[in-house]
């Protein structure tokens, strides 16, 4: 299925776990450093540098581009780091994550409360995954480096739905589905 | 004695840091072709391929396989009839370290001050180097990159001596359950037994030097290795975690004599990007 940012909660609704997508328009991308600052902001009151209503960030911290390129390898990095951050987000707007891996029971309960969701795209395939970034600035924070925080203009970004608003999970039905017991 | 040069050690580093991380080697790539031929879930062999593919980009645009171009792990076995010369062989490496890191357009990922600042020290060192002297006159450097998100899912286990080799198996198949779909799955499982704490460790990265699923030479380490690839990949973790055959595509072990108390386990977790890239100068 194809979708589009910002999310409606309509296109949110439509979403299982299991479910593949490809992902266009504008999305941001923070890790753990960018989140950190994000959030004092938002304790302190101060203005952020990014829209968060319906938006979606990405967790990943991209490789210099060559000369030419808009962005070197770009796949997610591992989401449960950003854990303790993501249901102040959520609470304020953010409608979508892309990372990867397992997240919190006090993530998943954000989800399904503030209907969002969250998705993985395919760790470790970041020369692949480049491809679908058309464009990409850093927007702030550029004292950090690999950490920075980014604003891509994707092109049907593969993701796959992980945790929807239902209470679906897709790694837990991965595991279910194909454990062998002893 | 015979004399290497700063500079040929710099230059060495510099090209390895950079093949390594663009070049995925054949023996993973194997594994990963024949991972997919005994893959039954349709999602994990649609990750698999996509596996190949991005190794396929990553080779042809050489640019680096994964945007986590790693912490650099450098061993170096160092001849003792080696002679190093016009500077000093640690600075050696991290200016390789620096240039490869720089020049190959990977990206930075260490920090100073881990548990404070975490201020990014932009050309991606210190590297940490492990080295060993062995006979002869060459010096062997490897190369070996590692992200993350799999080294956060390492484990160590100081297991008691009644546990054996039951305990043994338990301890790394829950560690990889636990890791789930975090290490980006399927995984390469180094395991170090015996020695120290640390030596256990560094047992577990060192055995992910050997080519991808190339049993031990030692038979008992060799048995080990099925038993345990045969319960993890029994989890049904599979490729990212999305459920399928092949959480780990290989488990290598290195053991060694430990103290009378004690059966130290060491579990590094290497992602499919396994990458390490040697020279022998
Ligand atoms: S675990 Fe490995 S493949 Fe996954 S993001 Fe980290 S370095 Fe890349």
């Amino acid at each position: 299925m194809k979708i589009h940012t910002p999310l409606t909660d309509d296109v949110v609704a439509s979403l299982r776990a299991g479910q593949k997508v490809l992902i266009s328009g504008t999305i941001y991308v923070a890790r753990d450093a960018a989140h950190k600052r994000i959030v004092e902001a938002m304790g302190a009151g101060a203005p952020l540098p990014l829209e968060l209503q319906g938006q979606i960030i990405y967790y990943m911290g991209p490789a210099p581009a060559k000369p030419g390129q808009p962005i070197g390898s770009a796949g997610p990095t591992t989401s449960y780091r950003m854990d303790p951050y993501t249901p102040r987000l959520l609470a304020a707007g953010l409608k979508g994550m892309i990372g990867k891996g397992n997240r919190s029971q006090a993530v998943k309960d954000a989800i399904r409360q503030y209907r969002a969701v969250y998705f993985a795209s395919t760790g470790g395939a970041g020369a692949l995954i480049a491809k679908s970034v058309k464009k990409a600035e850093v927007i702030a924070y550029e004292d950090l480096g690999a950490e920075a925080l980014w604003k891509l203009e994707v092109e049907d970004f593969p993701a796959t739905v992980i945790n929807d608003i239902y209470g679906g999970d897709a790694y837990e039905d991965g595991v279910r589905q194909y454990a062998i017991p002893d | 004695m015979r004399e290497i040069h700063y500079n040929t050690i710099v230059e060495a580093v510099e090209r390895l840091c950079m093949e390594s991380n663009y070049f995925l080697g054949d023996d993973v790539l194997q594994s990963v072709q024949k991972a997919l031929e005994h893959e039954e879930s349709p999602t994990g062999r649609e990750i698999l391929q996509e596996i190949l593919e991005n190794a396929r980009i990553a080779r042809e645009d050489e640019m680096p396989l994964c945007q986590d171009c790693g912490y650099t792990v450098v061993f170096a076995d160092i001849g003792q009839d080696v002679h190093i010369v016009g500077g000093d062989f640690n600075e050696a490496i991290a200016e390789g370290t620096r240039r490869g890191y720089i020049k190959g357009y990977l990206r930075k990922s260490v920090v100073a001050h881990p548990y404070s600042s975490r201020i990014n020290t932009k050309d991606n060192t210190p590297p940490v180097i492990h080295v060993r002297i062995a006979p002869g006159d060459k010096l062997r450097l490897t190369v070996a990159p590692k992200g993350g998100g799999s080294e956060n899912m390492s484990a160590l286990g100081m297991l008691k001596p009644a546990d054996g080799r039951e305990g043994v198996i338990k301890f790394v198949v829950e560690t990889v359950r636990k890791a789930g779909a975090n290490p980006c799955p399927p995984i390469i499982v180094g395991v170090g037994i015996g020695g120290t704490a640390e030596q256990a460790m560094l047992l577990a990265k060192r055995s992910l030097l050997r080519e991808v699923g190339q049993p031990s030479e030692n038979p008992e380490d060799a048995a080990l290795e099925a038993d345990i690839l045969t319960r993890v990949n029994k989890l049904g973790i599979g490729p990212q975690g999305l459920g399928g055959r092949t959480t780990a595509l290989a488990v290598h072990v290195l053991s060694q004599p430990c103290h009378i108390a004690s059966l130290p386990v060491a579990v590094n977790i290497q992602c499919h990007s396994a990458r390490h890239k040697e020279i022998v100068l």
